[in-house]
Order: C-alpha cells, then structure tokens, then sequence
C-alpha cells in the first residue's frame, strides 16, 4: 500500500497519522508538501487534522487552493482512495468532493473525548473490517455538518452516511451527538465510494497505551481493499 | 477602482450557534430588547475595474467562490467609488 499524507502549514496530525498507517499495515506512508502533486504511484491520499491556514476565513477554505489540492482532485475523480479526517474533512467538503458544510459546533465548545460510531456499511474500502459499534476520539470546535433537507434526503438514498454517533450499544440518538450535526452524522462518503470524510480520528487510535484501537479498522479495511483490488 | 463591502452571514435556515450565544450575553447585559441576532463577517475590498458593473461582476466572483460558502452562508455586497484617505 502506497500512501501519500498531505501536510499543509497548519496540519498537526500529519506524523500520527503516518504511524498509524506504518503500524497498521506495515507499510510507512510518504509525507506530501501541500506545493508538490501526489505522487502517481498513490493508493491512498489522506488529509490530515490540524488547522490549515490557522483555520482562517472557514476552516479548510483556504487549503482548498493549495496547489497539492488539484491533484487530489485528480486522483479522487480517477477513482483513488481519499481520506479526510477532522480538518481533512473540512477541506474536502470545501473543495467540493464531498457535499454539504461545516458548522461550529452548537454548543461553541471546543469537544475532545473519546466517541462511539456506528458503522452504516461494510461494503466499502474503509470499513470492510468494522464492526458494528466503533470507538473513536473527536476533537474539533467545528464538526457540526450541515446539509440542507434535500441534501440529506440525498445521502440516505445514496447511502453516503457512513458514521453515525451512536451509544455504546449502537443505539443513534441526539443525546450522544457531541457537535448538532444533522443525523448525527460523524462521517460521510461521495457517490462513488471512495472518498470519506470523518471528524472522529482514526490515526490517534491504533495502540492500547492511548486508549483504544479501534481505528486500526479503518486502515485495515483500507489495506484490505486495495490487496484485494490489486489481486483482482 | 471601487470600494466593496461584503458581509457574510448564515442563511437564514442554518443554526446560528455563535450568534444564539451572542443573544444570550446580551440578555445578560440586562438587554431583553435585543431579540435577534445573527453573527457574521465583513471584508472590505477595493476592486480595479473600469466600471461598477464589473466591479460588481468580479465581487460576486470572490465571494462565491472564496469570501463565503454557498453550501451554508449568504452575502451582501455594497459598492462605491473608492477615495484615498490622505
């Protein structure tokens, strides 16, 4: 697996986020200057958290123009496996390759703790070896997403929702919704599949010391896909 | 060249936490009349274009595209001559 790990001025989950990978799967992952391209040989791009650009004018508006990003964009309309976690989520739903926006969280609270998710599939690149109920640290002052009505409907027909937050028995409820997303929404993916965008963070969940492993699904599923696709 | 002023804010439709809290200080401050508020961002900008209409034209440009996000804000835009301040 070759993975590409965008860093932009202001990432700061960029060398989690390399560890995780290199842990999980064996493989180390490139870092990526957010003026270079992604290299051509990528299977996985992953946007980091962090505050890009200091979090000015919205989070992730202005990365969206990092030179890096028309690659990324490339790469995600050919197909590639793309990847945004917190602030990566951010600057995907700014750069258009997933819809919907980004609110501050209803209660204004900067929120860190430790999530459950529920996982609405299985039949996806990054969660074919997720169980039912993960769980994930969030930490984020603006993981509130926001779709419009007709927007949502859109994602449920499409089955765009991938992370619910959710109880420890997955139960999906407004109470254990740490932001006001609508639908309690943690995570959703494009038409395609195969770009994700999530607020929880995997990469800060892959050994026991820190608390949990559960994010060790998501980079396993990863891994998963792209040997089954590469044997296919 | 023309000065712009565009002020950003949520539509209408989208919850407004920073404003909602912004309200509740205000009733704190002992002042129940202020019954709406919605919290918002302003830029000024001064534009080099040979005529308003342009200048207009480039300033939608910039806020759709950059200024606000169309997913979940709305903009304003009010233009006039610009004057050097000497």
């Amino acid at each position: 697996m070759k993975a590409a790990v965008v860093q932009f001025p202001g990432s700061n989950c960029e060398w989690d986020t390399v560890r995780a990978i290199e842990i999980v799967t064996g493989n180390k992952p490139v870092l990526v200057w957010h003026k270079d391209r992604v290299p051509l040989d990528t299977d996985l791009v992953v946007l980091p958290g962090g505050f890009s650009y200091g979090d000015y004018l919205r989070a992730g508006a202005i990365a969206r123009f990092s030179p890096v990003m028309q690659s990324v964009i490339d790469f995600a309309g050919a197909g590639g496996l793309v990847l945004g976690i917190c602030n990566g989520f951010q600057i995907l739903l700014e750069s258009g390759l997933l819809p919907g926006g980004m609110l501050r969280n209803k209660n204004l609270h900067f929120v860190c703790k430790w999530v459950y998710l529920r996982c609405e599939r299985r039949d996806l690149p990054f969660s074919n070896a997720a169980p039912d109920v993960i769980r994930l640290p969030i930490a984020h002052a603006q993981g509130n997403y926001y779709a419009a009505p007709e927007l949502l409907r859109e994602l449920e027909r499409n089955q765009q929702i991938l992370f619910r937050y959710c109880d420890e028995r997955g139960n999906v409820c407004p109470a254990v919704n740490p932001n006001g997303s609508v639908g309690e929404i943690a995570g959703i993916v494009n038409k395609a599949g195969n770009v994700l965008g999530m607020m929880p963070h995997p990469e800060r969940a892959v050994d026991p010391e820190l608390g949990g492993t559960d994010g060790r699904f998501i980079f396993e599923s990863i891994g998963r896909w792209l040997s089954k696709t590469a044997a296919s | 060249m023309f000065q712009g002023h565009v002020i950003v804010t949520l539509k209408k439709d989208v919850m407004d936490p920073q404003g909602k809290a912004i309200l509740e200080a205000a009733h704190h401050l002992n002042l129940p009349e202020v019954k709406e508020l919605r919290a918002g961002r302003y830029f000024s900008v001064v534009i080099d274009a040979e005529n308003e209409q342009v200048a207009r034209e480039k300033l939608d440009a910039l806020c759709r595209s950059l200024l606000a996000n169309p997913v979940i804000e709305t903009y304003r835009i009010q233009l006039e001559q610009y004057h050097t301040e000497e």
